[in-house]
């Protein structure tokens, strides 16, 4: 068995020439180049990666190399990176990532981000980020066996490491109810058990792509899970918003009646508000739960008692089709009885074995859905179309109606099976 | 001795109970309302009566462990030991106690010469990539930019001047990890991939050949070993089979540049979430400090700050006095370019007979 202290022999140390990085300590805003320095007297490598990172400057041309590398038992959570500039830079050979998978809402106590901290700087070069795009906390600079190690340490010490790859990404969240009056739903308790649940699909890259999800408590998508995953779930009630009309005058008496009309009653998408003397009128009927009054009238205006979610399908970024963003999938259900959890698990499954199933590789559920349709996926999974799923309904008039389509020759009906399902038509010789 | 590496723990994400301030746990999903009492600071007051401080401070989001620390020593001395992240890499000091916020402020500032503010109606942190640093397929190095064009706008970070929040991302490839926003920077490329014929076994070809979005690769024998081709008729420069095959590269550092977006929307509030639009491209990718970027996101942002109504995001206030008076505000010439032809390009034209004369 290896020893567990990876602080072996020591990086080369090695002068530090970096002209161009140095311009980027000047300025008011903290700067990573003065931070890593400091760093660098501890962890040498840390000079030769700035060393690197002034050549990129200098050519403007990158000099990483990715690869995989898994600890053992897992598929993901360790990027492999690999320095074309060794020989220069023997300490970048192999120079990591780990993804570890922090707390939901990027909560910490200090006690555990010093153990995480004390074990980033044990095993390699230790350089931290909060956090990565995808919502993972990222360690930078291990070798393979220092990568290891490190894992080791992280999960001792109560964290694992997160997805890469096709795999279930990291999942992130807002603060939620920990801390904000908007939530509508337990964000943070919905990211814990959604993770737990699906760890094994995390650790192993199974899917035909990433799948993300982020969990925002209201419609203003504090996750920005709208642009940002596969499957966005956002808090929302049923029936009326709660109105304090004692506070709306309050509101009124403070700001003037033209502030209520020009950034109340006018911004809303649906125009369900109106006056009465100090009074608001909501067309409860037509809101839409943007969020928007509630915001601007925060004291005064609340989101309904009848809390839950909707979940929605599809948001990602550009490559391949284009952008997207996530469509209403769920209008409404509840997310607080363990029904309810197993409710949106059941789902999630039947989202997750249709695509895979069927999708291509590299293929995200949106352009999966994209290439054989919304209707093709809504009976893949089992669920009924209904309108709130859509902006409007088709212009186009070219429809294969199965319920319409003739008799076939022999007499039976057409029971026109799926693209997905339909074996190859063999001619009789 | 270490115990055996076999086998994934499956241990999943850390109990937040044991991470919340306790303010925050005994107050969990009764809080009541929040006031903004100065830029960088809320208090989040709950049905209780308890309140909690909130003090917001811009982060690099790159910190070694020792600057690691210096966050915790601060939580420790004035926050119970507790602190959080926000997703714009901001970092967030909590506590109860209202004499704590001057305190927790000189601190931050004397001892991480972090700057407070990123709350309200601010230029927020700006989310970004890896960049050069550590990706393997980045043609410019988001943080830098980042670092530069913060230096400009600390000041609207410490301020809440905006018409609405200002999010802003950069990103170092075109997949744009740093994703929409109100105001977003993206590398372009300008020519299909160099291929390197003699390195094609390290990839799998059909995969290479099936990720093109625009079908323009296709198999050929090179010399006698089986490669591909790209059709540059048909190639977008989109570098989709750089990230499957990285014998397929589309960076070049003499012709890359930088484009800059505007009008992302995340949030479903008022009008729905919206997507960001071509704003300027061509900008030199120009290190070490991008001021092309710079001054093109200055100019956006004086504009929007000079004509933007109360609660308009950027992309709200441009729909709303016309593309037109957005490129003559902004002094960016509209090309053709601009216009698009993508799969929905039909939908994207004025199909009325609108116009501001």
């Amino acid at each position: 068995m290896a020893d567990n202290t990876t602080e072996k022999k020591g990086a080369m140390k090695m002068d530090l020439n970096t002209p161009m990085l140095d311009q980027l300590e000047d300025g008011p805003w903290p700067s990573f180049v003065t931070d890593l320095k400091g760093h660098a007297e501890k962890r040498p490598q840390v000079g030769q990666l700035l060393n690197q990172l002034e050549e990129s400057y200098e050519n403007r041309w990158n000099y990483w190399t990715g690869a995989v590398v898994n600890v053992s038992g897992y598929g993901g959570g360790i990027i492999a990176r690999l320095s074309q500039k060794a020989d220069k830079y023997p300490d970048l050979a192999q120079f990591n990532t780990i993804r570890v998978i922090p707390p939901p809402g990027f909560v910490y106590n200090t006690t555990k981000l010093r153990e995480l901290a004390d074990i980033a700087e044990k095993h390699g070069a230790g350089i931290m980020q909060l956090h990565g795009m995808t919502g993972d906390l990222l360690l930078l600079g291990y070798d393979n066996a220092g990568s290891f190690a490190a894992a080791e340490d992280i999960m001792k010490a109560g964290f694992d490491i997160g997805g890469s790859g096709g795999a279930l990404r990291t999942l992130q969240c807002c603060v939620g109810q920990a801390r904000c009056e908007m939530a509508c739903y337990d964000t943070m308790k919905a990211t814990r058990f959604l993770t737990n649940r699906y760890i094994d699909f995390l650790h192993m890259p199974e899917f035909m792509y990433k799948f993300k999800f982020k969990l925002s408590g209201c419609a203003n998508d504090c996750a920005n899970a709208t642009h940002r995953s596969d499957m966005p779930i956002i808090g929302t009630w049923r029936g009326p918003m709660q109105v304090d009309q004692a506070k709306v005058a309050e509101f009124i008496e403070e700001k003037g009646i033209e502030a209520v009309i020009d950034n109340v009653l006018t911004r809303c998408p649906t125009r369900c508000l109106s006056l009465k003397g100090k009074e608001l009128i909501v067309d409860n009927e037509n809101c839409v739960r943007c969020m928007h009054c509630i915001n601007v009238m925060h004291k005064a205006l609340k989101p309904g008692v009848d809390k839950g979610i909707s979940i929605l399908l599809g948001g990602k970024r550009t490559l391949k089709i284009g952008d997207t963003m996530g469509f209403m999938l769920v209008p409404f259900m509840k997310l607080e009885s363990d029904e309810d959890y197993e409710a949106l698990a059941n789902l999630i499954d039947n989202v997750w074995e249709f695509w895979n199933d069927n999708a291509h590789d590299h293929e995200r559920v949106i352009e999966f859905i994209s290439r054989v349709g919304l209707g093709t996926f809504l009976k893949g999974i089992g669920m009924e179309a209904e309108p709130a799923m859509v902006a409007r309904p088709r212009t186009s008039p070219y429809i294969k109606f199965e319920e319409l389509a003739p008799p076939r020759m022999g007499g039976e009906q057409n029971q026109n099976p799926p693209v997905w399902q339909r074996e190859p038509e063999v001619q009789e010789s | 001795m270490s115990e055996s590496t076999m086998g994934p723990r499956n241990q999943g994400a850390p109990d937040y109970n044991e991470h919340i301030h306790p303010v925050m746990a005994k107050n969990y999903g009764d809080w009541d309302y929040h006031e903004r009492l100065k830029p960088g600071v809320i208090r989040y007051v709950s049905k209780s009566g308890d309140s909690l401080y909130v003090v917001r401070a811009g982060s690099p989001r790159t910190m070694s462990p020792a600057t690691v620390h210096k966050v915790c020593d601060i939580a420790d001395r004035y926050c119970d030991g507790f602190l959080r992240f926000t997703i714009r890499c901001n970092v967030e000091f909590s506590t109860p106690k209202e004499e704590n916020v001057e305190l927790i402020i000189k601190a931050v500032k004397e001892e991480l010469g972090f700057p407070i503010g990123g709350t309200g109606n601010s230029v927020s942190n700006i989310t970004h990539t890896q960049g050069w640093l550590h990706c393997n397929l980045p043609a410019t190095d988001a943080a830098g930019s980042v670092k530069a064009l913060m230096d400009d706008l600390i000041g609207e970070f410490e301020k809440e001047e905006m018409p609405n929040r200002v999010h802003i991302s950069a990103s170092c490839c075109q997949i744009n990890c740093g994703s929409h926003a109100d105001i977003s920077i993206i590398v372009q490329h300008h020519h299909a991939p160099r291929i390197d014929h003699k390195n094609m076994m390290i990839c799998e070809l059909p995969k290479v050949v099936a990720i093109c979005p625009a079908a323009a690769i296709r198999p050929k024998m090179m010399n006698g070993a089986t490669s591909v081709e790209v059709v540059d008729e048909k190639c977008m420069y989109c570098g989709a089979c750089h990230g499957q095959c990285p014998s397929m590269e589309i960076r070049d550092a003499d012709t890359d540049t930088l484009s800059i977006w505007v009008g992302g929307k995340a949030s479903s509030t008022r009008g729905g979430p919206s997507q960001m639009k071509l704003a300027t491209w061509g900008l030199p990718n120009n290190p070490p400090r991008w001021p092309e970027v710079s001054d093109a996101v200055r100019k956006i942002l004086a504009a929007y700050k000079e004509s933007g109504k109360p609660w308009e995001r950027v992309g709200e206030w441009i729909e709303r006095i016309g593309w037109a008076k957005f490129f003559e505000m902004t002094g960016f010439p509209f090309t053709r370019y601009h216009i698009e032809d993508g799969p929905d390009a039909l939908t994207t034209l004025n199909r009325s007979s609108h116009v501001r004369l």
